[in-house]
């Protein structure tokens, strides 16, 4: 599986927030993009999957080249095909567990759900699938665990049901939006070593954005700086952060060595 | 259901309010075969007589007997609520539907729509009606199902549109789910109680109405027994046999209570995020506030 981005421009409301973005993710690869806020990267990760906000318009290409080399341009694809594709071989995680589920279903339940959609699973076979799942994402207790709803669970324990639910159909692309943002640094600290393990284990490829260059460096292994939209700097991160070119870049290195966290001391 | 009921009995406003709705329902398919005495014969040798093994409630002006007028008068309490929310439940739906799914140049007309007519009260529509139409039970039951649908679309329509811009509907749809499955899986659960709550508040609003508007000698025909008619026509006396008006008025009352509980109860049980030992009050003002940041963060 590989993810060609060509020329990626989306518009709000006349305004251009991402501007002619372009790169390119192999097949298996871990690829981080950073910015600030307001700089166009969860948009782009939204725009993989056809999820722009209605106001917003994109274009350039997106290019999904599955295995056995069939190319599918995911933007302007019909939403009814993008259905298909989002959950079974693109699975998404987003930044805030606490509002991401929704709060009048079981967790469980929410889980099993892609695997319904994608899979034709009864009810009975989906949960049962959904506990090997809480298992993988090392979640406590799973059968009891998954009858509760998400408010009864931590947040830490809620991003792991998240991580679960886009996994469940063993998708081949895994975008992360700012996953740990929302979590204290030891709960952060587990939930990158997880998503580490599970794409060692099911070998698929990675998108993982976040703000945070200190996080980056613990599961990505390529990544694109944005800045207002634009792409700034690209590379390998261990280069681009021996050699920042742009400001930004050194800016967010500055604001990851403010924390107490040494970058890239893991890998 | 099984398990709604449960939790609905657990708590004692869902039980009283239950035990009030069932306590009417039976009253009323009693009252469709039998009455402790014809509520329509006179007798002026026994009026104004206290309440007796004979005549539970006592008699009125004209001799009949206050509590079979009072069970009569149960048929047409029923028939007009459960008329007036299955009509408001219909326009509610109705309306929310077009004012939340439909593209931008439907929806907001309509949501202009709501707004004019949520300006004309309940009892202004029924006076309106009835002007054209002379009083009848239907001008009840319409212009309750107009003013409570409308009511409800409001409410509704706020609540679908919040949910619809949820991280968690943004979340179903990245896992792949289409329109039908968001919306019957993520957000007809969310908009549920409102309906709840809303629907059990009209037919309540409905026998105050109902018994308004007969009051006022808009209502049910004279041939249709009618608590607010019992009501109006005892209350001239209240000076001389306070006691009598007392049964009706409590009857009304009560009933419009136990249904007001029962909807509160139900919504609770509705709604899982309620069930927890936290306070309650907290528990809603943050969801409150989630709903508002969602509303607010679409671009984020």
């Amino acid at each position: 599986m590989t993810l060609t981005v060509t020329d990626l421009t989306i518009d709000i409301d006349g305004r251009t927030v991402v501007d002619r973005l372009s790169f390119t993710v192999a097949d298996g690869a871990r690829f981080g993009i950073i910015g600030e806020s307001g700089s166009g990267k969860s948009l782009t990760a939204l725009a993989v999957l056809g999820l722009l906000p209605d106001a917003a318009t994109a274009s350039g290409s997106i290019l999904l080249t599955v295995d056995g080399g069939v190319e599918i341009e995911l933007l302007g694809l019909p939403d009814r095909e993008l259905a298909d594709i989002r959950g079974s071989a693109i699975g998404m995680v987003f930044q805030e567990p606490r509002t991401a589920l929704n709060p009048l279903r079981r967790v469980g339940r929410q889980i099993g759900e892609p695997l319904r959609i994608h899979d034709g699973l009864s009810k009975h076979e989906a949960n049962a699938r959904a506990i090997e799942l809480a298992h993988e994402v090392l979640l406590p207790d799973p059968e009891r665990l998954l009858r509760r709803y998400p408010h009864e669970l931590s947040g830490g324990q809620r991003q792991r049901v998240a991580i679960a639910m886009a996994i469940a159909c063993s998708p081949s692309l895994l975008i992360a939006d700012e996953p740990t943002t929302a979590l204290d640094v030891t709960i952060q600290a587990e939930i990158l070593e997880l998503f580490d393990e599970l794409v060692d284990t099911t070998g698929a490829s990675l998108i993982f954005v976040t703000h945070d260059l200190a996080v980056l460096a613990e599961v990505a292994t390529d990544v694109v700086v944005l800045s207002h939209g634009r792409a700034v700097e690209s590379g390998p991160v261990a280069e681009v952060m021996r050699a920042p070119q742009h400001p930004v870049t050194r800016g967010l290195i500055a604001a990851a060595r403010a924390t107490s966290w040494s970058p890239g001391a893991s890998r | 259901m099984p398990r709604l009921l449960r939790e609905l009995w657990r708590r004692p406003a869902g039980l009283v309010g239950s035990v009030v709705v069932v306590v009417l329902l039976v009253t009323a398919a009693v009252a469709l075969f039998w009455t402790p005495q014809n509520p329509f014969t006179a007798n002026p040798s026994i009026a104004w007589q206290g309440p007796s093994f004979a005549h539970l409630f006592g008699t009125d002006a004209i001799g009949s007997d206050i509590f079979s007028y009072l069970m009569a008068g149960s048929k047409t309490t029923v028939v007009v609520a459960a008329l007036s929310a299955l009509v408001a439940g219909l326009i509610g739906i109705a309306l929310t539907a077009l004012g939340s799914l439909t593209s931008h140049w439907v929806r907001e007309p309509v949501a202009v729509l709501i707004d004019i007519l949520i300006a004309f009260p309940i009892l202004l529509i029924a006076m309106l009606l009835s002007a054209v139409f002379g009083g009848s039970l239907t001008v009840v039951i319409v212009s309750v199902g107009i003013g409570f649908g409308v009511n409800l679309a409001r409410v509704a329509r706020g609540e679908v549109r919040g949910a619809l811009g949820t991280d968690y509907v943004l979340a179903a749809k990245a896992s792949g789910a289409g329109p039908w499955r968001i919306l019957i899986r993520h957000v007809l659960p969310n908009v549920a109680p409102v309906f709840i709550v809303q629907l059990s508040l009209a037919a309540a609003v409905a026998i105050l109405a109902e018994a308004g508007l007969s009051f006022l000698g808009y209502g049910a025909p004279s041939s249709t027994a009618s608590w607010g008619r019992l009501l109006s026509s005892l209350q001239r006396y209240i000076t001389v046999h306070p006691w009598s008006v007392l049964w009706p008025g409590l009857t009304i009352t009560i009933t419009v209570l136990g249904l007001n509980l029962l909807g509160d109860a139900l919504r609770e049980a509705t709604d899982p995020r309620l069930k927890e030992s936290r306070g309650e009050k907290t528990r809603r003002a943050e969801s409150r506030r989630e709903r508002r940041r969602a509303r607010a963060g679409v671009v984020r």
